[in-house]
């Protein structure tokens, strides 16, 4: 817990640290005239209508907004609202649309993935509510700390205008903008000359999906693996701890129980398998020699750290489960790569497009004039058969040509001018996104390393108490 | 000679010097501090070494089965053990035995005892099968396990005050593989015949009313010790089990982070070094799993069989002065026992504790060693000024 909530001090400071005013006054998108706080403070269950007027349980999120004064580094709240997570898809969407040049900041995961065996895949469990909220809370602090993205009008709106947001991103038309997903597919497929850099980029993006998935699933699976072995040594403490008392029931199932196979739910041995010494009596009304009794009172002391080791794992995995998400958000940030990637192919995809297309208008008009038809064409094949154009028709397509063609250099002009913008813009982004994740990475598997070095020490400590324990019976 | 004797009580070292004839300035003597029970060099040198465990007696019989071998014959294939006996005593023809044994023998050798000594807590043997998740009769994991009861058994049976002197457990150990056979076609010595016969009264007064009160008390901890020893040894074994499930997955886990470092140019040496963490835990794993293989489980295993036989030893108790003397017998070779099975049960957890700490400790070696604290730290404080105050 202590250690959550100072990973969530590093996180806004990191982000409060990177923001920085606006490095050009001047520009009219200016909406932070202070240093700003952002939090997810809060999640909490609600029901309501959807679309189609039936019931629905959601669940919201408080954010909350603070400036900070710069003189005394106290911070006023200055706004707070409730959203719900498709509500944070739709401004991701937009920004998506807005700025393709952009690695837009992955939202966290919608379902729980990569789940072991005890934790919840249920979207309203609490846990997998308060990772989320941590999650959604690290995508603001993003977007605030991104040079660009922080002057966005509709993200300021997101956190200050409560009622009628949807309307007004809705009402920017961005979905218009938006490529439709068959043709960037087709782009893929198709595009001649896309920039190496891009092509490698897309490359590197999916071994870092597939590593990543990986990882992420041996994971869980040793996370499995240790939480029974630290488990089943809780029996230990309900054996010992109850030594010189006879189980209650069935002795048989219980020992069937802790050695069925591992695919089944182990058995975790409860206070109620045994009698308590309230209801048969001190002793179960027997007089065990100081022997037994040496050896019950040993056995129960060693019992109680027994305990408290099984229940360690709790805390362990759940510091865990932070680390495996700071890998899942860069898992989705894959994602983001690749989407500027496509991007970048469509745009060259139609500039190539654009070219032959040209290309194939002067050649026309080339052969119009000289009267020479190098090309089949099929109104070259018609007036073959039927008869030749007047000279007259053939000067007014001469004209339409001559006309298309100059418009098309023109654009073919404007959209090379747009390709390089996207590059150098694109990359420049890339660029600064290369060394985040280097420096976020980094750290997180750094403080996987210590996080281990904290459980090995807390381990230690429970092993010598128990083994004095032990060595006194 | 005279030698030194650091941590051993004086009365001990009187014993010793009195006994020691023929004390010889032999370099292979051993040294005391080294002390290996499995390797004396002369008979005599043995006298000089004492056991710095609990026991105050001298041992003078040292028994190890090891080297298990497959027979194949036509009619069946059977595995046999190398059972060496070293020992000063004088009604042992000579110092050092080397025997061949296979189980039907070590049956045959407990019948012998419980014959002769119906009183007596005989130690268990490993079980003839184990039929639950046995694909073959003679797997390795199977060979070693019993290995290792029927050391522990023959071992028992030298360190019991009576047992140790048992006609038979000398033929045991020192007869050829056909001297044994002829041995065992003999009817029943006197002395087994009579214990036949106590016997065989214990089992005609069943249900007797009366019962002395020591064996209320012997009765009623058989059968709590017999629940809680099953289910420390149902525990163990599934410790085990889910620590190498957890050993496989880990070795898979490791170098994901090596084929990951080959796309991060930047992360190449934090990547390595998880892999190299990881793999440490991996060996440590391996020797933590290895100990309790070693120490905990077959203890536990053998006091599993203990319980069962005294379940129905206990049947003795329920005689009153019929066998008075029978009953004092069991008594005090009972309070041996319990004494015995505290030691035993303490040493083999404090034993299991030691090897958790050693694991942690190794895990922790490793990580300091792949990562550096300086750079740890460091690279936690650059960022975030609060982390100082609270690591």
């Amino acid at each position: 817990m202590q250690d959550r909530k100072i990973a969530a001090e590093v996180a806004k400071s990191v982000a409060v640290a990177l923001y920085t005013y606006p490095s050009d006054p001047m520009t009219e998108n200016n909406f932070w005239l202070k240093k700003i706080e952002i939090s997810v403070s809060e999640a909490e269950k609600r029901t309501g209508r959807n679309a189609v007027n039936m019931q629905e349980t959601y669940t919201a999120y408080l954010i909350e907004t603070r400036s900070v004064e710069h003189a005394d580094g106290q911070s006023v709240l200055t706004d707070s609202l409730w959203r719900r997570y498709s509500e944070f898809e739709l401004l991701r969407n937009y920004l998506l649309v807005c700025y393709p040049h952009i690695v837009v900041p992955p939202l966290p995961e919608k379902r729980a993935e990569f789940v072991w065996h005890k934790l919840s895949a249920d979207n309203m469990d609490p846990d997998f509510v308060e990772r989320r909220r941590i999650g959604l809370e690290n995508f603001l602090l993003r977007v605030a700390s991104h040079p660009i993205l922080c002057r966005d009008k509709i993200f300021y709106l997101f956190l200050t205008q409560e009622g009628n947001w949807k309307e007004t991103v809705n009402e920017t038309g961005f979905q218009l903008k938006a490529d439709s997903r068959l043709k960037a597919l087709n782009a893929t497929f198709r595009v001649k000359n896309p920039d190496k850099r891009f092509t490698d980029l897309k490359h590197y993006s999916d071994e870092l999906q597939s590593v990543i998935s990986h990882l992420l699933r041996v994971r869980a699976r040793v996370a499995d693996r240790l939480y029974g072995v630290y488990k089943v040594h809780g029996n230990y403490g309900r054996v010992f701890s109850f030594w010189l008392f006879p189980m209650r029931g069935n002795c048989c199932e219980s020992i069937q129980d802790i050695e069925a196979s591992l695919t089944v739910e182990l058995k975790i041995l409860t206070e109620e398998d045994f009698w308590h010494p309230s209801e048969i009596g001190e002793n179960n009304g027997i007089e065990w020699s100081a022997i037994e009794k040496e050896m019950g009172d040993g056995l129960q002391s060693a019992g109680h750290h027994m305990d408290v080791y099984a229940s360690s794992i709790d805390d362990i995995l759940e510091d865990e489960e932070h680390y495996a998400d700071q890998l899942k958000e860069y898992l989705f940030y894959a994602e983001a790569l690749r989407a500027v990637c496509r991007k970048h192919e469509l745009m060259q995809y139609d500039l190539e497009m654009a070219a032959q297309d040209l290309a194939s208008k002067k050649q026309q008009c080339e052969e119009l004039a000289t009267g020479t038809v190098r090309t089949f064409s099929l109104k070259g094949m018609t007036t073959k058969l039927f008869g030749q154009e007047t000279p007259e028709q053939r000067e007014a397509r001469i004209k339409v040509l001559e006309e298309q063609i100059s418009e098309g250099e023109q654009q073919l002009k404007s959209k090379n001018l747009e390709g390089r913008e996207f590059v150098k813009n694109a990359w420049a982004d890339i660029e600064r996104f290369k060394e985040q994740k280097n420096h976020d990475l980094k750290e997180a598997l750094i403080s996987y390393a210590v996080m281990q070095i904290s459980m090995c020490k807390k381990g230690i400590q429970v092993w010598t108490n128990a083994k004095e324990c032990f060595s006194k019976m | 000679m005279e030698q030194e004797l650091t941590d051993t009580d004086t009365g001990n070292a009187n014993l010793i010097d009195s006994n020691d004839k023929e004390n010889t300035n032999d370099a292979s003597l051993m040294d005391i501090n080294s002390f290996s029970p499995m390797m004396p060099t002369s008979p005599l040198s043995m006298i000089n070494q004492i056991k710095f465990e609990d026991e105050s007696d001298l041992k003078d019989l040292f028994i190890t089965v090891d080297e298990p071998e497959s027979h194949v014959t036509t009619i069946e294939t059977f595995i046999t053990y190398r059972v060496v006996t070293k020992t000063s005593r004088g009604e042992f023809d000579s110092s050092e035995f080397e025997v061949r044994r296979r189980y039907q023998d070590f049956l045959w050798l407990k019948g012998k005892l419980e014959e002769a000594h119906p009183t007596l807590i005989i130690p268990p043997l490993p079980e003839k099968f184990i039929v639950k998740g046995m694909v073959e009769r003679f797997n390795d994991d199977f060979i070693e396990t019993r290995r290792k009861a029927l050391h522990k058994f023959l071992n028992r049976i030298a360190d019991h005050p009576t047992l140790t002197f048992n006609e038979d457990f000398k033929i045991f150990l020192t007869a050829q593989a056909w001297e044994l056979s002829s041995h065992k076609k003999q009817g029943p010595g006197l002395l087994s015949r009579m214990g036949q016969t106590v016997r065989a009264v214990a089992s005609s007064f069943r249900g007797v009313k009366n019962r002395p009160e020591e064996f209320m008390e012997m009765n009623n901890f058989i059968e709590i010790f017999s629940q809680k020893i099953n289910l420390i040894d149902k525990i163990s074994q599934r410790i085990y089990k889910e620590e190498r499930e957890y050993f496989e997955e880990m070795k898979e886990y490791g170098p994901i982070h090596v084929l990951w470092s080959v796309s991060e140019e930047d992360l190449v040496d934090t990547l390595k070094g998880i892999a190299n963490c990881i793999d440490k835990c991996c060996t440590a794993t391996e020797k933590q799993m290895s100990g309790l293989s070693e120490a905990l489980l077959p203890v536990v295993h053998e006091y599993v069989l203990y319980s069962e036989m005294l379940m129905l030893t206990e049947e003795i108790g329920k005689l009153e002065d019929k066998v008075e003397c029978a009953n004092n017998a069991l008594k005090a070779d009972w309070e041996r026992w319990r004494q015995n099975m505290q030691n035993d049960i303490k040493s083999a957890f404090t034993d299991m504790a030691e090897e958790n700490i050693h694991y942690y400790e190794q895990v922790i070696g490793g990580i300091s060693y792949c990562f550096t604290l300086k750079r740890l730290y460091s690279l936690l404080f650059s960022s975030c000024p609060v982390l100082m105050e609270s690591v």
